[in-house]
C-alpha cells in the first residue's frame, strides 16, 4: 500500500513536471544575476556643518568614511563657498556587493552670506543628469557609469520651530531634481512630545511650501494587514528624528551603538529612542530600489524631456536641420569644439555633394 | 578737571594715622547698602542666538519665573531687538529687569547685516546717558539706566566649532557690552565632546581677539571662585521650566525616555555655574564694567567726534567750558545763518506770489473791462434795433390813420368794414407789442 502511495505521487510529480513551465524561477535568475552584477548607490547628504551627517552615514552603513576629514574653523567659514565631495565604498553582504558613493556638500549654509549656497549642488546633480544623457544617446553604451544622486538626505536643525528660510530655498530647488527625505538631526535634544510638536510642524510647513518630498510608494492591496499597518506607522512618521554615533557602549548588558550621557544611554537602534531603524529599513532594506526607480522614471526623465526641447528650439533657431551629427548641449560650449564641429558639418556636406556628383555620372554611363 | 585735583593732593604727603577708639565710620559701607537698597537695583540682560535656541527658556529658569513671551518665526526680514521690563523682588530687594531679545537672529539667509540693529541699540542706550549726563538740569539718581549690563551670547550645540556668523557678531560686541558665551541646549553634548567644544571654542575666541568677559579676581572674597569659574566657561546649560520627580524630590528637569537632565545637578550642565556667577556673585561689579569700562569709550569716542578735546594744539588742558563755549557759538552762528536763509527764502516766495496776484488782478481787470465794452455795444445795437421798430410802428400808425380816414368816407361796402375790423384787429397786436 506504502508503495502505492508513492508510485501514485510520482505518477503525480511527473504530471506536474509535464505541465510545469518554470518561469517561476524568474525572480531567482533576477536575485542571481543581480548578485552577481552589483550594485550600486548614490546618497547624497545636505545640512549645514554640526548637524551629524558624517555620523549618521557611519551608523548606517556601519563603517567609518570620514576617517580624516579636516573640519574648517569659524573663521575660514565666513565666506566659505559650498563644495561637492564624493566618497566611493565598495561593501558587501551576504555575497550581495554594493558600490555605496556618498556624496557630501561641505560648507553649505555655514557663510555669513548664503545666497544661492545649492547652487553648486543643484548644478552637480544636473551634471550627472546631462553625463548619463550623453552616455545614454552615445554609440558604445556597454559600460554606463550611473553617477546620478538617487537620494538626497536633508538635515534640519532640531534647535528652532521648524524650517528656516534656507531650509525652505534648498529643498525648493531641489525637489524636482532629487529625492528629498527630510530627517530631524540630533534629535537626543528634544523630549518626545517636542519631536511630535517639531514633526507636525516641519509636515505642515513642507505642505504649505509647496515642497515635493519623497512619498513611500503605496503598498500593494493584497499586502497583509500587517504590513499595511507599519507602512502607515512609517509614513506618519516622517520627517524621522535620528541620532548618530561612531561609539559603542555598554547598555542593558549589550554592546550597541550609542551616546553615553551622565543621565542615561542613548541608544541609535532602539526605537523608542529615535527613528534610526526606521530611516535604515526604509533606506536601505525597502526603499532603496524604489529610491532608485523614481530618480531613473522621474527625475532623470523630467531633465532628459527639458534638454531635449531646449535642443529642438536650440537646433530650430541655428538652422542646422540637416546636420548628420547629433548636437548635444554642452555645459560650457568652447569655441574651438564648435569650429571644429562647423569644420567637419562643411567636410561632410563637401563629400555628399561628390558622392551625389559620382552617383550621377554613373548613372549616365549606364545610360 | 579731575586731572587738576589729583596734582593738589599728590605734592602733599600722605600719612596713616591711628586710631584712639572706634570712630564708626566702618558703617559706611553698610550706609550705602541701605541707600541702594531703598533704591532699588537695575539690571539689564541682551540674550543673542538663533530662533529658538532656548533664550526665553533661560531666563524664565535663571530668574525662577515665567516671563510672557510668544514664540518667534523664522521668517522674519531682519533682526530686530524686544526689550521687556519686570519688577522682581527678592527679601527687601527691589530689582527692575530688563530682557532685550534679539528676535530673528540667524534667520535670514545672507546675515550680513544681522549684527547692526544689536549695535545700533547698545549704542543708542549709551547715547540717552550721554545725553542726561549732559543736560544742564540732570537727575542721574533716578534716571532709569537701560544701558546694557551682560550679554548672553548663545552658542548652538554643534559639538565642532563657532559658527562664522557667531565670530562675526561677537567681534563686533566684545567692546561695547560685557560678553558671556554659552553653550545652549547642551542635553545633546556628551561629556567628552562638550571637553573637546569648550577648548575649541575658547581658542577660536583667542585667535580672533574676541575680548569676552573675565569674572574679577583682585576681590580676595571672591577671587578663587571666579577664577576657577573661568576656566569653566563657555558655560554649557540646559534649561527647564517643567518639573519632574527624580527619587523624593521634585527638580526642574527635562525626562526623556533614556533619562531625567537635572538643570540644577552640577554634573549634568553648567545651569548653577551661571546662576551663580551671573546673578549671585558678579551682578554689580557687571554694572560697573558697563558704566566704567565700555560706557566711558563710548562716551570718549562720541565726544571726540563731535570735536572735543582733552588738551589743546598747544597742549594746554582744554576746559570744558571753553569749548563748550565755542561750540555753542559756532551752533548758534550756524542756526543764525540758516534762520536768515529761511527768512530769504520766504520773502522772496512772498515776493513770488504778490507779483502773481497782481498779474492776475490786471487780467481780470483787462476782462471786466472787455466785457464792459461788450455789453455796451450789445445795448447800443439793441437801442438802434428799438429806434427802428418805433419809428415803424409810428409810419404804420400814420398809414391806417389815413386808411381809417379813407374807410370813413366810403362806409357802404361790408367787406371793407370786415377789411377795416381785421385792419383793426392786425393793427391791435403791433400796439400790443411794443
Amino acid at each position: 500500500q506504502m508503495l502505492g502511495n508513492e508510485r501514485k505521487k510520482e505518477a503525480l510529480q511527473s504530471e506536474l513536471d509535464k505541465q510545469y513551465v518554470g518561469f517561476a524561477t524568474l525572480p531567482n535568475q533576477v536575485h542571481r544575476k543581480s548578485v552577481k552584477k552589483g550594485f550600486d548607490f548614490t546618497l547624497m547628504v545636505a545640512g549645514e556643518s554640526g548637524l551629524g551627517k558624517s555620523t549618521l552615514v557611519n551608523s548606517l552603513f556601519l563603517t567609518d568614511l570620514y576617517k580624516d576629514r579636516k573640519l574648517l574653523n569659524a573663521e575660514e567659514r565666513i565666506n566659505q563657498t559650498v563644495e561637492i565631495t564624493k566618497h566611493t565604498v565598495d561593501i558587501e553582504e551576504k555575497g550581495v556587493k554594493l558600490k555605496l558613493t556618498i556624496v557630501d556638500t561641505p560648507g553649505f549654509g555655514d557663510a555669513v552670506n548664503n545666497n544661492e549656497c545649492w547652487k553648486p549642488i543643484t548644478d552637480y546633480i544636473d551634471q550627472q543628469f546631462e553625463q548619463y544623457f550623453r552616455d545614454e544617446s552615445g554609440l558604445n553604451r556597454k559600460n554606463i557609469l550611473d553617477n546620478r544622486v538617487h537620494c538626497c538626505l536633508y538635515f534640519i536643525p532640531p534647535f528652532g520651530h521648524g524650517l528656516r528660510p534656507v531650509d525652505v530655498e534648498f529643498m525648493k530647488a531641489l525637489h524636482e531634481k532629487v529625492n528629498i527625505i527630510p530627517l530631524i538631526a540630533k534629535a537626543d535634544c528634544l523630549t518626545p512630545n517636542e519631536i511630535k510638536k517639531l514633526k507636525d510642524r516641519v509636515r505642515d510647513e513642507i505642505e504649505r511650501f509647496g515642497i515635493k518630498v519623497y512619498q513611500f510608494p503605496e503598498c500593494d492591496s493584497d499586502e497583509d494587514e500587517e504590513f499595511k499597518q507599519m507602512d502607515k506607522e512609517l509614513k506618519e512618521c516622517t520627517p524621522f528624528a535620528v541620532i548618530g554615533s561612531n561609539t559603542v557602549v555598554e547598555a542593558r548588558g549589550q554592546r550597541v551603538r550609542g551616546r553615553l550621557y551622565p543621565w542615561g544611554i542613548v541608544e541609535v537602534e532602539n526605537q523608542s529612542h529615535c527613528d534610526f531603524v526606521k530611516l535604515r529599513n526604509m533606506l536601505i532594506r525597502s526603499h532603496m530600489h524604489d529610491l532608485k526607480d523614481v530618480t531613473c522614471d522621474v527625475h532623470y526623465e523630467n531633465y532628459r524631456a527639458h534638454c531635449i526641447q531646449e535642443m529642438t528650439s536650440k537646433l530650430a533657431q541655428d538652422n542646422r536641420m540637416d546636420s548628420p551629427i547629433p548636437i548635444l548641449p554642452l555645459p560650457t560650449p568652447d569655441a574651438e569644439t564648435e569650429r571644429l564641429i562647423k569644420m567637419k558639418d562643411e567636410e561632410l556636406k563637401r563629400m555628399q555633394e561628390m558622392l551625389e556628383k559620382m552617383q550621377q555620372q554613373m548613372h549616365e554611363k549606364d545610360q | 578737571m579731575a586731572a587738576t585735583d589729583v596734582d593738589v593732593f599728590s605734592n602733599e604727603e600722605k600719612r596713616s594715622l591711628s586710631l584712639g577708639g572706634h570712630v564708626g565710620f566702618d558703617s559706611l559701607p553698610d550706609q550705602l547698602v541701605s541707600k541702594s537698597v531703598t533704591q532699588g537695583f537695575c539690571f539689564n540682560i541682551l540674550c543673542v542666538g538663533e530662533t529658538g535656541i532656548g533664550k526665553s527658556t533661560l531666563m524664565n529658569t535663571l530668574f525662577n519665573t515665567t516671563f510672557e513671551n510668544e514664540e518667534a518665526s523664522h521668517y522674519q526680514n531682519g533682526v530686530y531687538l524686544r526689550p521687556r521690563t519686570y519688577d522682581l523682588q527678592e527679601s527687601n530687594v527691589h530689582l527692575k529687569l530688563t530682557i532685550v531679545d534679539t528676535v530673528g537672529f540667524g534667520d535670514q539667509i545672507n546675515k550680513e547685516e544681522s549684527y547692526k540693529p544689536i549695535v545700533d541699540y547698545i549704542d543708542t542706550q549709551f547715547e540717552n546717558y550721554l545725553q542726561e549726563e549732559l543736560k544742564i538740569k540732570r537727575s542721574l539718581f533716578n534716571y532709569h539706566d537701560t544701558r546694557i549690563h551682560i550679554c548672553l551670547y548663545f552658542i548652538a550645540p554643534t559639538g565642532h566649532s563657532l559658527k562664522s556668523l557667531d565670530l562675526v557678531t561677537m567681534k563686533k560686541l566684545d567692546s561695547k557690552v560685557n560678553i558671556i558665551p554659552i553653550i545652549a541646549k547642551a542635553d545633546t553634548i556628551s561629556k567628552s565632546e562638550l571637553h573637546k567644544f569648550k577648548i575649541k571654542i575658547m581658542s577660536e575666541l583667542v585667535s580672533n581677539g574676541v575680548q569676552i568677559y573675565q569674572f574679577p579676581t583682585d576681590d580676595d572674597a571672591v577671587a578663587e571662585i571666579n577664577s576657577s569659574m573661568n576656566a569653566h566657561l563657555p558655560f554649557a546649560v540646559v534649561g527647564s521650566v517643567e518639573e519632574v520627580k527624580v527619587g523624593n524630590k521634585t527638580v526642574r528637569a527635562r525626562q526623556y525616555p533614556w533619562g531625567v537632565v537635572q538643570v540644577e545637578n552640577e554634573s549634568h550642565c553648567d545651569f548653577v555655574k551661571l546662576r551663580e556667577m551671573l546673578i549671585r556673585v558678579n551682578m554689580e561689579d557687571l554694572r560697573e564694567q558697563t558704566h566704567a569700562r565700555h560706557y566711558e569709550l563710548y562716551r570718549r569716542c562720541k565726544l571726540e567726534e563731535m570735536g572735543f578735546k582733552d588738551t589743546d594744539p598747544d597742549s594746554q588742558p582744554f576746559s570744558l567750558q571753553e569749548t563748550y563755549e565755542a561750540k555753542r557759538k559756532e551752533f548758534l552762528g550756524d542756526l543764525q545763518r540758516k534762520e536768515e536763509e529761511m527768512r530769504q527764502m520766504f520773502v522772496n516766495k512772498v515776493k513770488e506770489t504778490e507779483a502773481e496776484l497782481k498779474e492776475k488782478e490786471r487780467e481780470l481787470h483787462d476782462k471786466f473791462e472787455q466785457l464792459k465794452r461788450m455789453h455796451q455795444d450789445e445795448k447800443r445795437k439793441v437801442e438802434e434795433k428799438r429806434k427802428d421798430l418805433e419809428e415803424e410802428i409810428n409810419a404804420f400808425n400814420t398809414r391806417k390813420v389815413a386808411a381809417e380816414t379813407l374807410s370813413l368816407s366810403q362806409p357802404l361796402k361790408k367787406d371793407k368794414d370786415r377789411k377795416k375790423t381785421t385792419l383793426n384787429h392786425s393793427s391791435a397786436s403791433p400796439v400790443q407789442c411794443t
